[in-house]
């Protein structure tokens, strides 16, 4: 019952979000400051954890293909097929389930418990708009973190396979233009937009509705990351299933 | 003037706030007191509309707060001031961007006008050098003047305090509550406030309301307060040694 309990009250938090708008020069500025600290301030380890997955897949596929009838430009399609497919939209998400919800679920759980929630509210402001509107307008750019995501895999498959002698740069390059298939990327944004949404509003209701103090702070973005990543790989499931299969 | 009605709140069916009724009244510092637990800051919550009430009414100059009446709710909320426990500043923003945010919210005021209005509310406060510092750079007491300011840069009707004091050293305790006490008079509001501190009651307690268990058990001034023969009041005031040392040199004399 306390499953359809959080079910019901996280829809009526995003009924409330989207009600009694803030001031638009104030939501102004805190869509800003949201796309600094969500989508700016993700940029690096975003980098970061996309090349290095693309070099590992590129790997991985070329240890598993050393039959010699197999055809060179094997490895850039495998690499950019997972890289696109699945490693950039749903592997950064659950990445960043970590960095971002955590960050989210944080802020706003501290702002429970010392009460700037309440004043938010004793002066009329809605307090689910004012934080939580911000966050989904400032994930709406996430696809462009997706996209650096897919470039740099792809890149990093590159100089991993290239240089460690395990394809040619030329089979590389024929291999991820071989069989492109557009709705492919419909497909990755589609479910990159589905996720951004998750992002936003599972770790700010566990923020939102978390009561205690410091220890329950860390326990709430605990439980979030464990939530907002489930809930990205049954919605990856979900998708995948109406999409592609 | 805040009215109420019979007013119950329950957790759990546990009863927090049992059929309260109060008046609490325009130009008038007036005191919840009570032991800790005792349901003074539930109380406070369900007369701001923090928290909804199971039974009973409370009304703003006559007028139901009705927190489903968004029109009413809105216009109602711009005339309360709110000082909390832990000051309930926001981290982000520096004091001055504290104190001029409701004003942000509120008004159609031009930038220097906003800031014009914080800087006079920061003088009444007497807060100096402490525009462009964050709150956590800050110190308790001058937190807590900020929330005082911030309250009351919209010239509210109402104004709430959770324990403005608590976490003060007496002196800068003394300060806050004369503080608040003079504001009530000057700005000719309707002040609540949520205390223990006896200190408080005989600084600033025009009207002191008593609760036990989530009732109201006593109401008086502060004056009377120290004449009562009410067991369970006499414990609470004459719990530290001091007062019953007053008590007794009263006596005495």
């Amino acid at each position: 019952m306390k499953f359809f309990f959080h079910i019901g009250r996280y829809f009526l938090m995003i009924k409330y979000t989207f009600t009694k708008f803030t001031k638009w020069s104030v939501l102004k500025k805190l869509i800003f400051q949201e796309i600094d600290d969500l989508i700016l301030g993700s940029i690096g380890i975003v980098a970061f954890m996309s090349f290095l997955i693309g070099g590992v897949v590129a790997i991985q596929t070329a240890l598993a293909i050393e039959n010699p009838f197999l055809p060179g430009n094997l490895i850039g399609f495998a690499t950019r097929q997972s890289v696109i497919l699945e490693f950039a939209p749903t592997l950064i998400s659950i990445i960043m389930a970590g960095k971002v919800g955590s960050f989210i679920t944080s802020s706003i759980g501290t702002m429970r418990v010392t009460e700037q929630i309440d004043a938010l509210e004793v002066m009329g402001i809605n307090s689910f708009n004012y934080l939580i509107f911000p966050k989904i307008i400032s994930l709406l750019l996430y696809p462009f973190l997706i996209t650096l995501a897919m470039f740099l895999g792809i890149l990093g498959g590159y100089v991993a396979s290239v240089y460690a002698g395990f394809s040619t740069s030329f089979d590389f390059i024929q291999g991820i233009q071989l069989d492109f298939q557009v709705f492919h990327i419909v497909y990755t944004y589609s479910k990159t937009m589905l996720f951004a949404f998750v992002l936003a509003t599972i770790p700010a209701y566990h923020g939102f509705y978390m009561r205690g103090g410091a220890l329950e702070v860390g326990k709430a973005s605990n439980i979030s990351f464990v939530w907002t990543s489930s809930v990205i790989i049954i919605l990856n499931f979900i998708v995948t299933q109406l999409l592609l299969a | 003037m805040i009215t109420v009605n019979n007013i119950s709140k329950s957790f759990d069916n546990i009863k927090i706030i049992n059929d309260v009724s109060a008046v609490f009244d325009k130009g008038k510092t007036n005191l919840i007191i009570g032991q800790s637990g005792s349901g003074k800051t539930v109380l406070m919550k369900c007369l701001l509309g923090l928290l909804d009430i199971d039974h009973g009414e409370i009304l703003y100059n006559g007028k139901k707060f009705d927190k489903d009446n968004i029109s009413t709710i809105s216009h109602l909320r711009k005339q309360i001031g709110m000082v909390f426990q832990g000051s309930a500043l926001f981290d982000s923003m520096s004091v001055l961007e504290n104190i001029i945010f409701p004003l942000r919210m509120f008004s159609d005021n031009t930038d220097s006008e906003m800031i014009n209005r914080a800087k006079e509310v920061i003088n009444r406060v007497d807060l100096k050098d402490v525009d462009n510092k964050f709150p956590s750079e800050i110190s308790g007491g001058m937190r807590k003047r900020v929330a005082i300011a911030r309250a009351i840069v919209l010239n509210p009707k109402y104004l709430f305090c959770d324990e403005p004091n608590s976490g003060l050293d007496p002196k800068t305790a003394i300060i806050i509550d004369k503080l608040i006490k003079e504001i009530t008079i000057e700005y000719d509001i309707t002040t609540v406030i949520n205390t223990h501190d006896m200190n408080s009651v005989m600084e600033i307690g025009d009207k002191i309301i008593f609760l036990v268990e989530g009732k109201k058990i006593w109401e008086g001034t502060n004056t009377e307060i120290l004449d009562t023969d009410d067991q369970m009041i006499n414990d609470f005031v004459y719990s530290s040694e001091l007062f019953k040392k007053v008590k007794l040199a009263q006596k005495k004399n």
